[in-house]
Parts: structure tokens; C-alpha cells; sequence
């Protein structure tokens, strides 16, 4: 029975090589919704039937709610955020001057807290942190990721790139194992996809909620049996901004709804 | 709550129209347990109803089996210009509502 464990072994080395070694051309590049059944499509594309609005719409409320030492709210500065979020979203993570970082959209939201309304901070994931993001995305909705632009993030790019081909965990695994290489494959029944963050913050019908980029990049690192990074740590803010910049030039979906 | 309503404004009467609800709730199950080993105690959405122009046209019982958020669409018959009234009920005293309006023509 000796030719059988070669055949195996054969077998399993076909399936280990790279369906598309390196990086996706700019023109091969799509977005996780093509990877979802249509059902799931009709629930992301209805604004009534999609479970993300109603954090929009909670977000909006919050947005005119007066908070913190100084009293103001967020429109009492920013306005309707329909007009003045319009293509925030689309550039973030962005680079904040005064402490020199790139800072996430949940970041900016908690700096504009501090340093303007002098509020106490909104946890990562919490209900009313999500909604202000969801709002602010919503605005972009449609709009061309445009994030990555700054010369000052070169650096940090770079650092996100590297940490994207990075093997780590017990399985030894890179993000760019996956979705630069093995996106059209299947992982238990599951598309692959080539992990574009088109639709953050996105009601995942496996969470039962709204989560953030940062969530689901801590989801993946964990499924490689890496220790995941705390939220807003400056490596997670790094691989959203190269993931980010790696999807420059698609349509924000932001809140999308995914399985 | 925030919820989300979706019914036409407009529609010619006898015509069959979409009727399509959202509502907030976290819809938890009863049968998860924390870390810790304590049961999370259920807390779910029990009842929705819609009534238009009064009368109840629809009503739903919904039970831990249900995802977060429930979605509800139903198909009633545009008979006269009015108002449905939505209304959920749950654990703890959820009580929810909603109405929208509708001209019949």
C-alpha cells in the first residue's frame, strides 16, 4: 500500500501550492460582496432590510446629542452629517499631526471626544462607538477608497505590508497566504475572499452584529492561532491602513452585511 | 429602539404591497452561558402585530431560535388610505412601536 501515502502526500502539496502567488492586479480586485450568495446581497443592498442601518440611525441621534465638559454635540461643530461626512470615511485611517500616528475612524471619533468635547472615551466595539462610525461611513457609501494619500503614512504602509506577509501563529500562516494567494479557494465551506475592507464597520450575520475592521482582524489572527493584538494598537490601525491603501480606488459598501 | 419600516406610500387600491419591518433587539437565546459558567438570561422579542387602520392584519409569535435584529415582511392588500401601527413585545417589558402611513388611491 506504499503508493497510496505518496499519492496523498502528492495531493496535498498540489493543494498547498498558490493559486495566484503575489499581489492582485488592480483590475482582478473584488470586493467580498461578489463572493456572497444573492441572498445576503438582497439583504445589504435594501437599506430597510440591511440590520446596519439601524446603527446609522442610532448614530444619528448620538451625533446631535449634546456630551462631555464643553456641552456640544457633534453637529454643533460638524453640522449634518450628511453633508460634512461625505468621503471622511473613504480616507481613514488617516494621519493625526498632533501625536504623529496613523489614527482609525473609531480613534478619530474617541480624539475628537477628548480634545473637543471632553467626553469620556467610547469603548471598542460598544454600541454607540459603532453607531457614530456607522454613521460617518454611510456617507461614504459609494465613494472610492481614497485612504493611504498622506506622505506622512509611507512608513506606516509599509509596516502594515509587512505585517501582512508576515507568517505567524501555530499554523504559520500570512494574511497574504489567503487572500493574495488562495482567495478563489474555500475554507470549510467558506469563500476565501481577498479581503478588501469595503464595507467596515458590517453587521456580520455570524456576530448577530455591527464590529469593526479591528474585530474581524483580530477574528483572522486568531483563526492562525496568533496571539491577536489589542484593539486600536498601533500594528491593527497599520494592517487596516495597508489593507486600506491595497484597496484604493474601490466603492465603500459601509454597512455591509456579510455572512 | 430604532427600528426600520418600509411601506409604500403610495398604492392603487386592491393592489398586494410589501410590507418589510427591522427592529433592534439582541435576541438572546437563554441557553448561552458566560465564561464563567453563569446562564445568560434569555431576552427576546415574544410578539410582533400590525394593525391597520385599527384592525389587526398581521401578528407574529417569535421565539430563541430567531437571529438578533428580526426581520419581518408580510404582503397585506392596499384597501384604504391610513395608518399601520406596529408593535413588538418582549422579555423585561419590551415594548416597541411604530406606525407609518399609506394613501390609497
Amino acid at each position: 500500500m506504499r503508493p497510496v501515502p505518496a499519492m496523498a502526500t502528492a495531493a496535498l502539496l498540489l493543494a498547498m501550492l498558490p493559486g495566484h502567488a503575489g499581489e492582485i492586479p488592480p483590475d482582478a480586485r473584488r470586493s467580498g460582496t461578489s463572493f456572497m450568495a444573492a441572498e445576503t446581497r438582497a439583504i445589504q443592498d435594501d437599506d430597510s432590510a440591511n440590520p446596519g442601518m439601524l446603527w446609522a440611525l442610532d448614530g444619528d441621534e448620538l451625533w446631535r446629542r449634546k456630551v462631555g465638559a464643553s456641552g456640544q454635540s457633534c453637529a454643533d461643530c460638524h453640522g449634518d452629517a450628511r453633508d460634512s461626512m461625505t468621503g471622511v470615511a473613504s480616507r481613514y485611517p488617516a494621519f493625526d499631526r498632533e501625536t504623529g500616528q496613523p489614527v482609525n475612524l473609531e480613534q478619530r471619533i474617541n480624539l475628537e471626544r477628548e480634545r473637543h468635547q471632553q467626553a469620556p472615551l467610547l469603548a471598542y466595539e460598544s454600541h454607540d462607538l459603532l453607531a457614530l462610525e456607522a454613521l460617518v461611513a454611510r456617507q461614504s457609501r459609494g465613494l472610492p477608497i481614497a485612504s493611504g494619500t498622506d506622505p506622512e503614512l509611507a512608513p506606516f504602509v509599509a509596516r502594515g505590508r509587512e505585517l501582512f506577509t508576515r507568517r505567524q501563529g501555530q499554523l504559520n500562516l500570512s494574511c497574504a497566504n489567503c487572500h493574495d494567494d488562495n482567495w478563489d479557494k474555500h475554507l470549510a465551506g467558506s469563500a476565501v475572499t481577498q479581503g478588501h475592507p469595503t464595507g467596515y464597520p458590517l453587521y456580520r450575520l455570524e456576530w448577530q452584529t455591527l464590529g469593526s475592521l479591528q474585530r474581524r482582524l483580530r477574528g483572522c489572527i486568531f483563526g492562525v492561532r496568533a496571539q491577536p493584538y489589542e484593539f486600536g494598537t498601533p500594528e491593527l490601525v497599520e494592517l487596516e491602513l495597508y489593507l486600506m491603501t491595497r484597496a484604493a480606488g474601490m466603492a465603500m459598501e459601509a454597512p455591509a452585511v456579510r455572512p | 429602539m430604532a427600528a426600520l419600516i418600509n411601506v409604500p406610500p403610495k398604492a392603487k387600491r386592491g393592489d398586494i404591497i410589501e410590507i418589510k419591518t427591522l427592529m433592534s433587539h439582541i435576541m438572546e437565546t437563554g441557553y448561552r452561558h458566560t465564561a464563567d459558567g453563569a446562564v445568560v438570561p434569555r431576552d427576546i422579542i415574544t410578539s410582533f402585530a400590525c394593525r391597520y387602520n385599527g384592525s389587526e392584519i398581521f401578528r407574529a409569535e417569535l421565539f430563541p431560535a430567531i437571529a438578533a435584529n428580526p426581520f419581518l415582511s408580510f404582503f397585506p392588500i392596499a384597501a384604504d388610505s391610513g395608518t399601520f401601527d406596529f408593535e413588538w413585545t418582549g422579555d423585561n417589558g419590551f415594548s416597541a412601536t411604530a406606525t407609518a402611513k399609506i394613501t390609497v388611491e
